[in-house]
């Protein structure tokens, strides 16, 4: 997607606080237009004011990450399933 | 088109007073963006506001500008911590948009082509504080930095300054906009360092 500063792989760090899985290899739905796409190959603008990972397909936001001075916040509402392999 | 100056050039000491806390002088124009720049011509741009009634009021490109342009120096400020000092801005003010508008809402939900969102109490766009801004020190607004245009709030933080604004709902009660929902403060106000929920 024209514009997005990083690739999914950007999210590696900061989702490692969150799942202790490897979570770039997962599989993500988008709730959009249900394109399945691997985490790292998610558009993903910022790192500022916070991360947003998009559908590659329909541009759709399928996360956010906020990182404030006291907590991580998390939206997956644009993400129908994540699966991570076992 | 008529045009009225108004600044906000109270204060000419030096730039530190004029630096909010946490704040740093950038002589750049940094760009944010949580997406892709949305392509929006002047002839299919639109701007609306709905009431909490339901009520709509759709302008076209030709019906805003055709509306009184002001010019105003303001200083911006960025939650990213930078801040820019005198920048100039051509734009309709919201006190034009609005005068015709019934509504008892005390809260404002600012759309923008693309799908973002930002709230903000409906009085801060009143009084002489906000515009639609379609000119950015002597150019049309480019599209990285909102144009074909954009809110200008500029005593707020500048993620309330929507880039692509497309319309404002009236609203009763207060509802989070896109980073709103993530933590950021509701209000944003840059002098009372109001960056995140609870400051
Ligand atoms: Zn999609």
């Amino acid at each position: 997607m024209a514009g997005a500063t990083y690739d999914g792989n950007l999210l590696a760090g900061p989702l490692a606080e969150v799942f202790a899985a490897e979570v770039t290899v997962a599989h993500a739905r988008c709730a959009g237009c249900g394109r399945d796409s691997v985490v790292a190959e998610l558009a993903v603008y910022g790192p500022d004011p916070g991360l947003v990972a998009r559908c590659p397909g329909c541009s759709d936001v399928l996360l956010r990450l906020v990182r404030t001075p006291d907590a991580t916040w998390l939206d997956l509402r644009g993400t129908a399933a994540l699966r991570l392999p076992t | 088109m008529s045009i009225v100056t108004r600044g906000f050039r109270g204060r000419r000491e030096g730039a530190d007073d004029r630096l909010p806390p946490g704040q740093y002088l950038t002589h750049d124009f940094p760009v944010l963006s949580a997406g892709p720049t949305p392509v929006v011509s002047r002839d299919e741009w639109t701007f609306t506001v709905r009431s909490e009634g339901g009520e709509r009021r759709t302008w076209s490109w030709a019906e805003l500008t055709a509306l009184p342009v002001e010019e105003v120096t303001v200083d911006i400020h960025c939650v990213t911590r930078w801040s820019r000092l005198d920048t100039v801005w051509r734009g309709v003010s919201l006190d034009a948009l609005l005068e015709d508008v019934e509504s008892a809402a005390d809260f404002a939900l600012v759309h923008s082509h693309g799908g973002y969102t930002t709230n903000l109490p409906l009085e801060d766009l009143l009084d002489g504080q906000a515009w639609i801004a379609f000119e950015h020190d002597g150019d049309d607004l480019s599209p990285e930095h909102g144009g074909p245009a954009r809110l200008l709030v500029p005593h707020l933080y500048f993620w309330k300054s929507a880039k692509w604004v497309s319309g404002i709902d009236l609203l009763v009660q207060d509802e989070p906009g896109f980073w709103e929902q993530l933590g950021y403060h509701d209000y944003g106000d840059p002098w009372r360092e109001q960056r995140y929920q609870g400051d």
